[in-house]
């Protein structure tokens, strides 16, 4: 399953990546990293390590195929996008990729050191297993004697490394005053051991030191499946952060050189170029320019910004270069004080107690109960003391909770493996739990129902001649409306004029050129002299003298929304559309989805606060959105989902990211969650009914250690079996 | 039944050695990069002599 789920992860990160700009600067990092989504082959490895080897400052190459990246130790004058450089050469395609937000190091760490415990229990278990085979197939007297000191003498050092983890856990619980699966497990182990010991000090039949390793040996094994998956989805994570690599042009003596955001101070200057994203908060003191801030806002109209205005970090440069003097800079910047509104919304949500913990505040005091219970019965009964703990460890160990240790990691194991394939990182524990109790969807529309990209829709009302002029003069611009004229030209195979002269782009304001004497313009409706107060997303074009007619554009609608929403439609499950944009086109985009409820001119707080109240009548919402207006409400929601182009912020604040464009898989994901959810049960059931049949052989003093072994195992196989039917259902 | 006092130190033997086995693959990071791993194998680039680095 690895190979398949790592293959997958990578197919988006690559047509994300938008390159910086290709400046030669001198960074002082020698490693870098780059993203090669396309390799799949040795042949690949090769040809990319040897083209990189080829140039005189790297010093090594090591290709990375199950995370498709390359590690390139080179000289410090090296720079990254020279080497992507090297690599596109040799038919690849490669992104630069931040070696610093790819801090996988301690996620493996934990991993690794989950993988080594359940090596070592493996090991022992094995050889205690074939030991007490001997034991139940009739070894008597000096011989099962030696048996069961040799088990107790591989158990012991064994079980106090191996099962630290459950240890550290438990006493943390017991500290907090509470129960987790964990104190069972501690306690079964502990009083296995000690009753074992103490039976085999007395040359006693039964000796339950299998029986403590098999537990740890399959608790392990449901941790570090639960380990893996979240460190696959987070690494995955990471990469699409590290794409986005932190870069400034500062303004040093009249030039610009790139350096790290980082770096930057209050009062440094810098230039945003057209297509960039400001990094900071500053004060324009050159050039003027159209800003995009639906990033922040949700406003699908970009805004015009002069010399002296506020620029806030995340606003999108359009169409001409800026100086920036920075008043703000890292953690003091708008951008960051929305995570503030993050850390209150979340501080709601982490009161969710999941699935599994639910079932150990029901069955950790019932076994401990039950435990108990035969322990007073069989010393009142019986009054022997090695008797009665002999039972109540039996109960202990056959009631403890292995299967339902492996029930919720190996479900959602399969599940998020599952999803990983259509392109969803689950990259929280209890995602997946919550989103099957999702009676609500909640969509953000910019950026989210719509692809941020407008389309224009009065294109056929257009006469040939004006159709000709827009394409002339939109086609040296930037500018995204202009975009939109040259994609609906092309499509529609339209000529551009000719004869247009002394074409230019005034910044902020639009195009204008001069045809046959007369001044021919695209641009902002005021400045073309057009009354558009209303209208929404528009450019107006000027053909010639007192020729003036209106463009309309629409945002487009991002592919898998209108299956989406019918397919929640069908399954009940109710929908509303908020955004920060203005009430028309939130309208117009409601109706054209069929979404009744909806509001517009949302502030972020007013997003989170919306989000609060549905909450308060009990309402379970998946948040999907992407902006930095989004980053609380995606947190105060049940579960959130952003898809892969969202700010790095809005990713973080959000559960499952969702790789690609489509907006579909939300969906599968949906479906998936349920079936999930309902196969944990399952696992939960199965699990509850070997215990129903062993424990009252346990009680009544008939379980022998080759009764736990067998219930144990078998339970601990169905449900993993069980589990994985989630993944073959494709 | 004697030689169960050999069979069993040897067994154990030989489980403990498959065990560090794994814990020097472990350290030595040899499950960073499963798929890549098991392509390299099949590319002749470092056949004649091992690599330097």
């Amino acid at each position: 399953m690895t190979a398949t789920t790592t293959s997958n992860l990578v197919a988006c990160p690559g047509c994300l990546a938008r390159p910086t700009q290709d400046i030669e600067a001198v960074l002082p990092d020698a490693k870098r990293a780059l993203s090669l989504p396309t390799i799949h082959c040795q042949a690949c490895i090769s040809k990319v390590e040897n083209a990189l080897l080829a140039h005189v400052g790297v010093r090594a190459a090591r290709v990375n195929l199950t995370r498709k990246r390359v590690m390139i130790d080179a000289a410090p004058d090296v720079t990254a996008p020279e080497l992507a450089a090297l690599v596109i050469a040799a038919g690849f395609e490669a992104h630069e990729l931040d070696p610093g937000a790819l801090s996988q190091t301690q996620t493996d760490a934990a991993g690794r050191d989950l993988l080594m415990r359940l090596a070592v229990a493996g090991f022992a278990a094995m050889n205690v297993m074939l030991l007490s085979i001997a034991v139940w197939s009739g070894a008597t007297d000096a011989t099962r004697d030696m048996f069961h000191w040799i088990s107790a003498a591989i158990t012991l050092p064994v079980l106090a490394f191996s099962a630290q983890p459950f240890f550290r856990n438990a006493w943390a619980a017991l500290r907090a005053g509470k129960l987790n699966m964990d104190v069972p497990i501690t306690l079964a182990i502990a009083l296995a051991v000690i009753t074992s010991l103490w039976e085999t000090g007395l040359s006693g039949e039964h000796a339950y030191f299998d029986a403590a390793l098999a537990l740890t040996f399959f608790l392990l094994a449901g941790r570090w499946l639960d380990a893996r998956a979240r460190s696959a989805a987070r690494s995955a994570a990471e990469e699409l952060t590290a794409l986005e690599v932190p870069r400034a042009l500062k303004v040093i003596a009249g030039s610009p050189e790139e350096v790290s955001v980082s770096a930057l101070v209050v009062g440094d200057v810098i230039l945003v170029r057209p297509g960039a994203r400001a990094p900071l908060d500053g004060k324009i003191i050159e050039g003027t320019s159209e800003v995009d801030r639906s990033a922040l806002t949700g406003e699908t109209l970009p805004v015009l910004r002069r010399p002296g205005a506020l620029m806030s970090a995340g606003e999108v440069n359009l169409t001409g270069p800026l100086m920036l003097e920075a008043t703000a800079v890292g953690t003091d910047t708008s951008l960051h004080q929305l995570a503030a509104l993050v850390a209150v919304a979340e501080s709601g949500r982490s009161r969710y107690t999941s699935l599994a913990d639910r079932a150990a505040k029901l069955y950790a005091p019932g076994v401990h109960i039950l435990s108990a219970l035969a322990f007073l019965g069989w010393l009142i009964w019986s009054g022997d003391m090695r008797v009665s703990l002999n039972i109540a460890a039996a109960v202990l160990i056959i009631t403890c909770p292995c299967a339902l240790g492996l029930a919720v990691p190996a479900v959602t194991t399969a599940a998020s493996g599952r999803l990983f394939g259509k392109g969803l990182l689950i990259k929280n524990a209890t995602a997946l739990e919550r989103l099957a109790e999702v009676d609500m969807v909640v969509f953000d529309k910019t950026g989210t129902v719509t692809m941020g990209t407008p389309e224009l829709i009065n294109w056929d009302s257009l006469s040939d001649r004006q159709k000709s002029i827009a394409y002339g003069l939109a086609r040296g611009s930037a500018h995204p409306l202009s975009k939109a004229v040259v994609t609906c030209a092309e499509a529609a195979g339209v000529a551009p004029i000719s004869g247009l002269g002394r074409l230019r782009e005034n910044p902020g304001y639009g195009s204008e050129g001069a045809l046959s004497d007369h001044r021919v313009r695209l641009g902002r409706p005021e400045w073309i002299g057009i009354d558009a107060e209303d209208a929404g997303l528009c450019a107006a074009l000027e053909c010639g003298p007192g020729e003036r007619t209106l463009l309309y554009f629409a945002d487009r609608i991002r592919p898998g929304v209108t299956d989406l929403v019918a397919d929640l439609r069908a399954r009940g499950i109710d929908m509303a559309l908020l955004s920060g944009d203005r009430s028309p086109s939130v309208a117009q985009m409601a109706e054209a989805l069929g979404i009744e409820t909806y509001a517009a001119d949302m502030l972020p707080a007013e997003k989170v606060s919306y989000i609060h109240d549905l909450a308060q009548t009990g309402r379970k919402i998946l948040m999907v959105g992407d902006g930095l207006n989004d980053t609380g409400a995606l947190a105060a929601a049940h579960v959130s989902i952003s898809p892969a182009q969202a700010l790095d912020a809005a990713r973080a604040a959000s559960d499952i990211v969702l790789l690609g464009q489509d907006l579909s898989p939300v969906a599968d994901a949906l479906a998936t969650a349920r079936l999930a959810t309902k196969r944990i049960s399952e696992n939960f059931t199965i699990a509850t009914i070997y215990n129903i049949i062993a424990v009252p052989l346990a009680v009544a003093g008939l379980a022998t250690p080759l009764i736990a072994a067998l219930a144990m195992s078998t339970s601990s196989l169905t449900v993993s079996l069980n589990a994985l039917r989630i993944g073959g259902r494709r | 039944m004697n030689v169960l006092a050999y069979l069993i130190p040897i067994s154990l033997l030989l489980g403990g050695l498959g065990l560090v086995g794994f814990i020097y693959t472990l350290r030595s990071r040899q499950y960073e990069d499963p798929e890549g791993d098991a392509r390299r194998i099949l590319s002749s680039d470092w056949d004649d002599k091992p690599r330097s680095d």
